[in-house]
């Protein structure tokens, strides 16, 4: 299944990426060339057989129901690019 | 004292020979001297080294003995340091401090381990030469023209370069023992679970572990044990106990039996690789292993069900990613949509928003089943040939990776050609098996990897075979000319 250059620029709004003007070209075709080799799966007798999230077939474990979170609250603020009183900071969302 | 392994380190360490901050010295003098033509390393911890160093010493002197006290190791920068920067070879993170220690991390550093520095990689560990790093390739120490393979391959040119007798690493596809192969270590990626992914920045959920790098089975045995075991900060990590690897290192593999499948054998191998590969198989025959063919019938489309699910997992992590809350913030965002697409755009390199976006594609509405849904099919089918051989012998046994190490820059314009690197390495991912390289020749003067495969938690039958091989060949004590004049 190739994909033009409308559903790559959907995909791209989807994963909030901004294509650039100048590598976009490029891109079509390298996306293209990987679509191509998945395509093989099209291929594959999968009739009946069940889907494979992860490889260990593991109960969910739980742990005892305590509260245990760390408090360095300063620390991950201290790694934001704008914060302020405690909050990170981003452009205005609400007129 | 860089010729010797973790395992003669210790010895020397424990007889008294040197102590632990003259080997860090000696170390971190020859990384200073000569990684500026490896780029194996993007931080070093020189400060950090010396005091753990020193710290290991005096436990030593008051006679308490961790079992890693005193010996140097690099950790990947994939996983978190407190206070260090961990940057996944990324400009996302190129500003990133953790607030924390990965647990590998501080596993290693509560065995006494010292950290001399993080190593260089593919840019979210996605690549398989090391040339998506945004601090630039690292280099093969056995020809620097040549790529050291990926992701991990600032850690395999680190040990291989004899900067550092070891390090960790991280496989998702083969991001272990490609590197291994390349640079003629040994190295292995545990079972899915065996090792806590605390602190180790996500790729693809479903099939990363960390493991070690180091010059010997011997070594990696030694290591696993003190990054093994269960971390309640991870849901994926087994609670289950951690075997004795070291004691496992019996170098007896009478009667074990190993089978070949012949799809790691295909026409188009490299004839030289093949043959070092089978030369291998002779060899562990001669110690009394029993060899017979077994089939994967659907290990041709491993490399195709990979490129889904790994870009798919790889998307939804990567989501984190937002200029929000840690890393690469755009300059002057216009608006909070404008903040996420610039910042992940100028942030990701473009390997990376590739896969973003193969794998936003592949989950995307209409398009999930025929991608994700089919691609979790062929997976079953993947584990289930597994299985099956598995079930016929102990330990699976083919080339590592389909070619020696490249030229830099051969392949970074063919993304699916350099996938190719990966093809007999991805479906042990896919099923969440143990696998380890280990070196078993040299081409051109370059080295080759032989990949053995166990069963779950089998990690100690696989480094027991690679153990026996290493007591009867040298091809792990094989040294690249590089650096042998410091």
């Amino acid at each position: 299944m190739a994909i033009d250059h409308t559903t790559v620029e959907r995909t791209a709004h989807l994963a909030r990426i901004r294509l650039e003007d100048g590598d976009a070209e490029d891109l079509y075709g390298r996306l293209n060339e990987i679509l191509g080799l998945v395509d093989q799966l099209q291929q594959a007798d999968v009739d009946g057989i069940e889907p494979m999230a992860h490889p260990l077939d593991l109960d969910q474990p739980l742990r005892p129901d305590e509260v245990t979170a760390s408090d360095n609250r300063d620390k991950i603020l201290r790694l934001a690019p704008a914060e302020e009183d405690g909050c990170f900071l981003v452009p205005r969302v609400i007129e | 004292m860089h010729d010797k392994t973790l395992t003669q380190l210790k010895a020397g360490l424990d007889a008294g020979d040197f102590s632990a901050r003259e080997l860090t010295e000696h170390l971190l003098a020859r990384i200073e001297q000569l990684d500026p033509r490896l780029n194996s390393f993007v931080t070093r911890t020189a400060e950090q080294a010396r005091a753990q160093a020193d710290a290991a010493d005096q436990a030593r002197a008051a006679g308490t003995n961790a079992p890693l006290a005193g010996l140097p190791l690099a950790h990947k920068d994939i996983f978190c340091t407190d206070g260090v920067r961990t940057a996944c070879g990324s400009r996302m993170l190129d500003n990133f401090v953790a607030p924390y220690d990965a647990t590998v991390v501080e596993k290693m550093q509560a065995a006494g381990a010292v950290m001399l520095g993080k190593t260089n990689m593919d840019e979210f560990a996605m690549g398989s030469s090391n040339e998506t790093s945004y601090y630039g390739p690292a280099r093969n120490p056995w020809n620097t023209d040549k790529v050291p393979g990926g992701s991990s391959g600032g850690s395999a040119a680190a040990v291989a370069a004899r900067l550092t007798p070891a390090a960790t690493g991280t496989d998702t596809g083969g991001s272990i023992r490609q590197p291994a192969a390349l640079n003629g270590l040994t190295g292995l990626k545990p079972t899915y679970g065996r090792v806590s992914r605390w602190g180790m920045i996500a790729f693809a959920s479903s099939l990363d572990q960390a493991g070690p790098l180091a010059r010997t089975a011997e070594d990696c045995a030694l290591l696993l044990g003190a990054m093994a075991g269960h971390d309640p900060k991870d849901s994926t990590c087994v609670d289950r106990p951690v075997e004795d690897y070291s004691a496992a290192l019996t170098g007896d593999i009478q009667g074990l039996k190993i089978g070949l499948p012949e799809q790691f054998f295909p026409e188009h191998l490299d004839g030289r690789i093949g043959d070092a590969t089978r030369e291998a198989v002779r060899e562990l025959e001669k110690r009394g292993a029993k060899v017979q063919w077994v089939s994967l019938p659907h290990l041709d489309l491993s490399v195709p069900a990979y490129y889904v699910i790994a870009p798919a997992e790889a998307s939804s992590n990567l989501a984190r990613f937002d200029g929000v809350r840690y890393g690469y913030r755009c300059a002057q965002p216009q608006s909070l949509e404008d903040l996420y697409k610039r910042s992940r755009a100028e942030g990701f390199g473009s390997e990376v928003k590739r896969r973003i976006l193969v794998g936003t594609y592949a989950l995307s509405e209409g398009y999930y089943e025929a991608y994700y849904g089919r691609a979790q099919r062929v997976r079953t089918r993947i584990r289930d040939d597994f299985q099956k051989a598995l079930s016929e012998v102990d330990v699976l046994l083919g080339p590592t990776a389909p070619e020696c190490a490249f030229d830099i820059g051969a392949k970074t314009d063919d993304p699916v050609t350099m996938y190719m690197q990966d093809v007999f390495t991805i479906a042990v991912n896919l099923a969440g098996l143990p696998a380890l390289s280990m070196p078993a020749g040299l081409v051109d003067g370059l080295p080759v990897g032989v990949q053995a495969i166990g069963d779950y938690f089998r990690e100690g039958r696989i480094l027991n075979l690679a153990h026996a091989f290493q007591q009867a060949t040298d091809w792990h004590e094989k040294a690249p000319a590089f650096g042998g004049e410091a």
